[in-house]
């Protein structure tokens, strides 16, 4: 799209910004924009909706050799990345449902764009979430059991973020952005940037949301990566709808088109397609390990479910829109694929159901047992330091439950 | 430079530079902290001779800088970020309040988050809005952070060191002010601190009412203290330096010596920090008090334009009006 049809777009939106549609409910952003469709031709794309190879095209080619490289083996890895993650979503769907979570962010339909950035990654990589990126955590193997806690509001978080260089989810839109750009600052400052070694070049990846590419922080970050070349990486989960507000309320250009007036490159991909998602942030990560700066990668995917489990999507969004994207199921593309490619065979898919099951199996029970922690850790790991104030408070509280136990009560 | 009596800013430039020296992990990062060496030239001459990976200008986002040295320090950097004026720490408040204070909890100790954040302070300089305000409570007020100020270039000095020693996050306010006024006490650049970076000090012992002040108004006090002992007034001058945690036991003792109490900062009086230190005399001190603790503070306005901000701010007969009010129980 050029500039000026750019500004065109934006004149006409702005002339009907106010207008009542005249049709019932919103209209869904991919028939209004061209330029957010499946018909882009800036969208890197390389299997159908069916799971058929695209031909290779302008767009596609600088992308193509990584997945002409990719082996049987790694599109089962993807494959079975893809059903187990979607397993362990439902069930912490379920979980939340049957009150054992207070809340479940869904990432059902944005499997392939979490799966493909999170396979792109490497061990030394750090990745930083948002508060969805359960198939990014799946990836970087942390145990899904860890992701539960803060949703059953027994911790904040908790994990050891370094034994898998994998952040806490952050709750506030945008925060992480910052805290990727700064740690791949201190990549770059360690030297572990450009020097052809790969098992010391690092970069880092930092998700969020289409909403999130509203947030002040969002847009520093970009600054502050532009400005000191930080091998970062920003994946941005276009799933189309922030809670309830669809794309035209967060942006007029999208975001990949954005990254350019940064003073980066920025890239549209399907984001369900498994195979584009993941050639797209190799080649953005292999650019940033070498010094060549960030990318902005926009996966154009969408959110089937919720936002949360808190909210109801019926209200803000037709369920034509959703059926429409069913026909693009990752899962469906991906087992496509494979079978056209003869990737794998029935007992394949059959063990990674097997396995799927196992998986939910191991997730609840962890969740039926995770135990609430016991009162006096509230107190535990406020400052690194002794701080009187905190100590006077936790002897304070301990001192007033113990009065109930005198008393024959409950400490 | 032992033995040599410095201005608050000379003072935090020299603890800044030794730390740099100490640990190759200290970065600074800000607007203008480079070549300018920061508005107030408090990191004059550090890049020149540290480099710009060290001393980094940054863009000018608040938020951006402080975001951007969580990140460094996650990484095992010791990153000290300058905000450039109080007024201009909102932007960066989220991040602060949200992320900065939490991150040991939330891992639940897995993570250590060693972040000094700047942040000169106060009025009395004649700028323009936003460029004197006393924004402590906030902070204060934040579980996880830790909140010290100075008074003099010593205290600069070693509370500097002592900030960027620490594993919690600190914000460190300076009185600015104070930046370029010699100091009365040495810095012996070779010794080792007095106190510890949460501890009080008595500034001036007395026995008829006890001043807690901190910052700019540790002057104010002592000058305050100087004119009542012309009068037979013999006034007892605690600066806090620790703001978070507060420093009780320096207080009560103080108070408990002296039973009565006078609370000065800059800062509107209203949900201050001279309302956290009155409740908590008034739970620990009750029996002792011959007064109402009283406090002497900005009045419940936004910072005024400069022309009234001799008006707004404590001075010194203000205090002595407090005193009198307080002796007068």
């Amino acid at each position: 799209m050029s500039d000026n049809e750019v500004a065109g777009h934006a004149r006409s939106r702005m002339e009907g910004a106010f207008q009542p549609s005249p049709e019932s409910g919103p209209t869904p952003p991919s028939q209004i924009y061209g330029h957010f469709s499946d018909e882009n031709p800036e969208m890197v794309q390389f299997v159908d909706a069916d799971g058929n190879r695209l031909e290779t095209n302008e767009t596609n080619a600088p992308y193509a050799q990584i997945v002409e490289e990719m082996t049987s083996e790694d599109a089962r890895i993807i494959y079975r990345d893809l059903v187990l993650v979607r397993r362990i979503d439902a069930e912490g769907f379920a979980l939340q449902r049957q009150g054992e979570l207070g809340l479940w962010p869904s990432l059902l339909g944005q499997e392939a764009a979490q799966v493909g950035a999170g396979r792109a990654l490497r061990d030394h990589d750090y990745a930083f979430p948002g508060y969805r990126e359960h198939g990014v955590a799946w990836c970087r193997g942390v145990p899904p059991e860890n992701l539960l806690g803060m949703f059953r509001g027994v911790n904040h978080g908790g994990w050891d973020s370094n034994e898998n260089n994998f952040h806490l989810y952050t709750i506030v839109i945008g925060n992480q952005m910052l805290h990727a750009v700064g740690y791949a600052m201190g990549i770059a400052a360690d030297g572990d940037m450009g020097t052809g070694d790969p098992d010391r070049d690092a970069a880092v990846m930092a998700f969020t949301g289409d909403g999130g590419t509203s947030q002040g922080d969002f847009n520093e970050a970009l600054v502050f990566a532009a400005v000191t070349n930080a091998p970062t990486v920003f994946f941005v989960q276009n799933n189309q709808w922030a809670i309830s507000e669809p794309n035209e309320k967060q942006f007029i250009i999208p975001p990949y088109q954005r990254a350019r007036g940064f003073g980066f490159p920025g890239v549209l991909v399907d984001g369900n397609d498994p195979l584009a998602t993941y050639a797209v942030a190799k080649d953005a990560l292999d650019k940033a390990r070498s010094g060549q700066g960030p990318t902005l990668i926009e996966a154009y995917t969408y959110r089937m479910g919720a936002h949360t489990t808190s909210d109801d999507p019926s209200k803000y969004r037709s369920s034509a829109e959703v059926e429409i994207w069913k026909e693009k199921d990752p899962i469906k593309r991906m087992r496509g694929f494979m079978a056209e490619r003869n990737h794998a065979d029935e007992e394949f898919f059959a063990a990674v159901d097997a396995e799927a099951d196992e998986i939910a199996a191991r997730v609840r029970k962890a969740c039926q047992e995770m135990p609430d922690p016991e009162l006096p850790t509230m107190f535990d790991h406020q400052y690194t330091e002794y701080h009187p104030l905190v100590e006077a408070e936790r002897e304070e509280f301990l001192a007033y439950h113990a009065g109930f136990a005198e008393e024959g009560g409950q400490a | 430079m032992s033995g040599t009596r410095l201005s608050l800013a000379k003072g935090l430039n020299a603890g800044l530079r030794r730390a740099m020296e100490k640990d190759p992990k200290v970065v600074l990062m800000g607007e203008d902290v480079g070549k300018l060496g920061g508005v107030f030239r408090i990191t004059e001459g550090l890049q020149k001779d540290f480099g710009d990976h060290r001393v980094m200008d940054t863009p000018l986002a608040e938020s951006g800088i402080v975001g951007a040295a969580v990140g460094l320090a996650l990484r095992g950097y010791r990153p000290v970020v300058e905000i450039q004026f109080d007024g201009f720490v909102y932007p960066a408040f989220d991040q602060i309040v949200s992320q900065v204070a939490k991150m040991h909890a939330r891992s639940l100790g897995h993570l250590k988050l060693p972040l000094v954040i700047r942040i000169p302070c106060g009025g009395g300089i004649g700028a323009v809005e936003h460029h004197s305000e006393s924004n402590e409570a906030y902070f204060a007020h934040t579980a996880g952070l830790r909140v010290v100020t100075c008074s003099n270039a010593a205290d600069g000095y070693w509370m500097m060191q002592q900030a960027i020693e620490s594993d919690d996050p600190v914000i460190f306010f300076e009185p600015k002010r104070r930046y370029h006024e010699r100091g009365e006490t040495e810095i012996d650049e070779g010794g080792t601190p007095e106190l510890g970076l949460y501890d009080a000090r008595v500034v001036r012992e007395g026995s008829d009412a006890t001043l807690l002040c901190y910052g700019p108004m540790v002057k104010t006090c002592l000058q305050a203290a100087e004119a009542a002992a012309e009068e037979g007034c013999n006034l007892e001058v605690v600066d806090l330096r620790t703001l978070s945690p507060l420093d009780l036991p320096t207080i009560m003792e103080s108070v408990k010596k002296t039973r009565r109490a006078v609370i000065v900062h800059e800062a509107q009086t209203f949900v201050g920090m001279g309302a956290e230190i009155a409740a908590r005399i008034q739970e620990e001190c009750f029996y002792h008090l011959e007064a109402p603790v009283l406090r002497v503070g900005g009045y419940n306005i936004p910072y005024p334009p400069s022309r009234f901000e001799e008006e707004f701010l404590p001075t010194l007969d203000r205090v002595l009006d407090a005193v009198d009010r307080s002796l007068a129980h």
